[in-house]
């Protein structure tokens, strides 16, 4: 899938704490310096402890487009949790979306006190790809595990995202935003993490 | 990272719609800005008080948004740029002061004062979705209210303005679609206006002759409504002959674009959207509305301008004109705008068929969702102090057996009473009204109630909105307990500091104010314990409680997990698992009654498993667990 809408949808989401919101700044800011017009819109607040939380983004060549995403329009979900991928195909996929999914679980609190059950996660992953038009599976909980900081999983996804050429976002450029943005003593870590993504994406 | 100071004019950069606010703020060379906390409103005074400092400005978090607008009125009475922010519900707090001074206006000087009031249409973060819009009125007090981030920026720089020229508070309304939005914003100059700050002791400004000031303030309103007709932010985009006119405010304009273009409706229908809604530009709109038979009002959340259209086209004699809105159930009377309702409006009026998302796609996505989605209920962190706190109070409650009943306050306890909580707050409310309810119940011995009386708050909301509350409860012999729990953050919002921290909003350390020796100066008998000691806790709940008379205290203080993290960057203890001792989920205290996220029941060992990214180390745990299950051991460092 190649960048090819005007404007191309995003929905990047998470649960609380994951770093998704940090995820879709550093797209909105690479964008906004290509010259793009970006809108983002977020929740947060309430929603950080642990619940689920999404970022809703345009990018458009001509104009501002308004910060929510119209149901099922979306053209690419970025997620780090597999239960919350499915939460977000329910209100905006469509069969021509691109899924790009950790795949490493988190529980809700629900499920620790017995009111809720997980699903199976083979079934989850399995109605994930018949609900998209391609699906990319990775755990970028467990890379970055391999990297000694689960912390860095939303790097790793940003990785893939940029190997992925659905947003005009070269690794390089995301390599020159991490640098910009970071504090000096995070950078090499995330430099690794977003290469770690990239080739990840980039196997054959 | 450069700070919104640092940005260049004529440069574009992506920035959140607060951000956007403060910089607007910036431009128009603010010299003070106050606030107390508050979701969507916070990042506004966050990134003000980030630049205090190389541009020489004041910032605060004030104790509430009262004492905020006093003291953003006081430097506009100095003749000083003022900022005072806050949510709607804070609108509440500092109401009384504001419709007063909007009687005096700010005096004669140049001081120039706005008052940025974010609204949380959808309530995400709030427990009301209440429209300030009505409160700018309300309070005789003009409003303001953009529809990009792009238009924030510029529209506070235009109140500024306003509030300097006619010398009145201004009230710019943001909402939650527009403050905590991101978008790419053009900078424009930053204004510093060297100035002294002096106040004129001649004469008496006061409200307290009203009705001559009454008069007053309705000439000045006459006054901003020509201004506000002739006001560049006030907009119309579409063909010259239509046949709907869409008249909007705030997240309502983008939304309309959106569903225009969606149904190819952009040669029928026409955009007017209003920057200015207080005094309401009647002339701008009622122009427009002679060139349409139909129009459809979108706004959040209440129907404020579409009633000032059915005003304005009954004086004018216009009623044959149709409205469609709220009033018509076009568009439901509460929750956001988002294009989808405009889109499925638009359809009905036009008599449309929009696709969606295809039928067989929504069944297959219905499908799998029936099947395989459950919900992500809101819980405290791992090592959060609130868990331990209340599941103290559980105990201490139940031992009591007379049946206690809990009032409850506004924090991240708050996460008590949603349904991953432990509900255990029985009556909650609004910020600091856990102990006025509390002091009310502790009245109550007389009319037979013989329950005990327990009130919780945060350290924050003590200082906010309790301390009241607390004289009037030992003023007047209530029966009651008040526990706070002191984290050393306003950690809903995102830790700002508070007069408990001892620093301000500028990272300079001041005086710390001693809840302990405050309590205990009102007359309250005060205990201190760590939550994290669950059996001292326990021990301190039960013995409060049976004393059964006066006001007590109980401070269960223990810094936020995510502040102490932030400073000390290190685990307490490393937690194991001894799994023949667990019992698993035949027990299941630790992970099913205590619900810390980082256990859970291993479904195939059936014991207790840790998550150890999860885990912050705290530990309680180990007391936690009956069978003595759950080891600590101190860290390295």
């Amino acid at each position: 899938m190649t960048w090819n809408r005007d404007p191309q949808n995003l929905i990047v989401c998470g649960i609380g704490g994951q770093g998704n919101i940090l995820l879709s700044r550093m797209i909105g800011r690479i964008l906004t310096g290509k010259g793009y017009r970006v809108n983002i819109g977020e929740t947060f607040g309430a929603a950080q402890r642990g619940g689920s939380v999404y970022s809703s983004m345009r990018v458009s060549k001509t104009r501002d487009f308004g910060p929510l995403v119209p149901e099922g329009r979306a053209h690419l979900i970025l997620s780090l949790e597999p239960l919350e991928t499915l939460r977000m195909l329910q209100f905006y996929g469509n069969p021509e979306i691109l899924t790009v999914t950790n795949i490493q679980p988190i529980y809700p609190v629900g499920v620790l006190s017995k009111r809720v059950e997980y699903p199976n996660l083979d079934k989850l992953i399995q109605a994930i790809r018949e609900l998209s038009a391609d699906t990319w599976v990775l755990n970028a909980t467990q890379i970055a595990m391999d990297l000694s900081a689960p912390i860095v999983a939303n790097i790793i996804l940003l990785g893939a995202l940029a190997a992925s050429e659905a947003l005009p976002i070269s690794v390089e450029e995301v390599e020159e935003e991490i640098r910009a943005s970071f504090p000096g003593s995070k950078v090499d870590l995330n430099l690794k993490a977003l290469r770690a993504g990239f080739q990840w994406a980039s196997r054959d | 990272m450069p700070t919104i100071d640092e940005y260049k004019p004529g440069a574009s950069h992506f920035l959140m719609g607060n951000e956007a606010i403060s910089r607007g703020a910036l431009e128009a060379g603010v010299h003070f800005a106050s606030a107390y906390p508050g979701t969507p409103s916070s990042e506004i005074i966050q990134r003000l008080s980030g630049a205090a400092k190389s541009l020489n400005l004041y910032a605060e978090w004030s104790t509430n948004e009262k004492v905020a607008a006093e003291g953003a009125a006081a430097a506009a009475f100095a003749g000083l740029r003022s900022l005072v922010a806050m949510k709607n519900a804070g609108l509440s707090v500092a109401l009384d002061y504001l419709t007063h001074l909007a009687y005096t206006g700010l005096g004669d000087g140049e001081g120039a004062m706005v008052t940025a009031v974010c609204d949380d249409p959808d309530a995400h973060s709030s427990g009301d979705e209440t429209d300030s819009r009505w409160l700018a009125k309300f309070a005789c007090t003009p409003l303001v209210e953009p529809t990009t981030v792009q238009e924030a920026k510029d529209l506070v720089k235009w109140a500024f303005a306003l509030s300097e020229e006619f010398k009145c508070n201004v009230m710019f309304r943001g909402y939650t679609r527009l403050c905590h939005a991101s978008s790419t914003v053009e900078m424009g100059t930053l204004e510093r206006i060297e100035k002294k700050a002096v106040s004129d002791n001649k004469c008496s400004v006061t409200p307290y002759l009203a009705k001559p000031n009454h008069a007053a303030v309705l000439e000045k309103l006459e006054q901003i409504r020509e201004r506000f007709e002739a006001s560049p932010f006030n907009v119309y985009q579409g063909p010259e002959e239509l046949e709907l006119l869409i008249l909007c405010g705030g997240s309502g304009w983008l939304c309309a674009m959106e569903a225009l273009e969606a149904l190819d409706l952009t040669q029928k229908v026409g955009i007017l959207r209003l920057g200015t809604l207080w005094p309401f530009p009647n002339r701008v709109v009622r122009e427009r509305m002679e060139t349409v038979k139909q129009v459809l009002v979108l706004e959040e959340v209440d129907p404020f301008i579409e009633m000032h259209l059915k005003e304005l086209l009954a004086d004018a004699h216009m009623e044959e004109k149709v409205v469609h809105g709220k009033g018509s159930k076009h568009i439901p009377a509460y929750g956001e705008i988002a294009p989808d309702r405009v889109i499925q409006a638009l359809s009905g009026i036009f008599g449309l068929d929009y696709p969606g998302k295809g039928k067989d796609y929504q069944k297959a996505v219905s499908d799998a969702s029936d099947e395989l989605l459950v919900s992500r209920g809101l819980t405290w962190c791992a090592g959060c102090p609130h868990r331990a706190s209340f599941w103290a109070l559980g105990r201490a409650v139940k031992a009591d057996g007379r049946n206690a009943y809990v009032t409850g306050d506004i924090g991240c306890y708050t996460l008590d009473v949603f349904p991953e909580g432990k509900g255990q707050m029985n009556l909650l409310h609004a910020m600091g009204s856990g102990c006025g309810l509390a002091a009310g119940f502790g009245q109550l011995g007389k009319f037979g109630y013989d329950q005990p009386v327990i009130a919780i708050c945060g350290d924050s909301t003590f200082f906010h909105g309790t301390i009241p509350a607390l004289v009037n409860a030992v003023y007047n012999r209530s029966n009651m307990i008040q526990i706070i729990l002191d984290n050393s953050a306003t950690a809903m919002t995102g830790f700002q500091a508070h007069p408990g921290t001892g620093f301000n909003a500028m990272g300079d350390p001041t005086t710390k104010v001693d809840v302990e020796a405050l309590c205990r100066s009102i007359g309250c008998e005060v205990t201190v314990s760590d939550p994290f000691d669950i059996k001292g806790t326990v021990k301190a709940m039960r013995d409060l409680l049976h004393r059964d008379e006066g006001v007590r205290v109980l401070i269960l203080r223990r810094a936020c997990e995510i502040v102490r993290m932030k400073t000390e960057k290190n685990k307490l203890f490393n937690i194991a698992i001894l799994e023949d001792k667990c019992k698993g989920e035949e027990c299941g205290v630790c992970s099913s009654a205590f619900r810390c996220p980082a256990l859970y029941q291993d479904s195939e060992t059936g014991k207790t498993r840790l998550k150890e990214e999860m885990c912050s180390g705290c530990g309680v745990c180990t007391d936690i667990c009956p069978f003595q299950a759950i080891t600590r051991e101190e860290t390295a460092s």
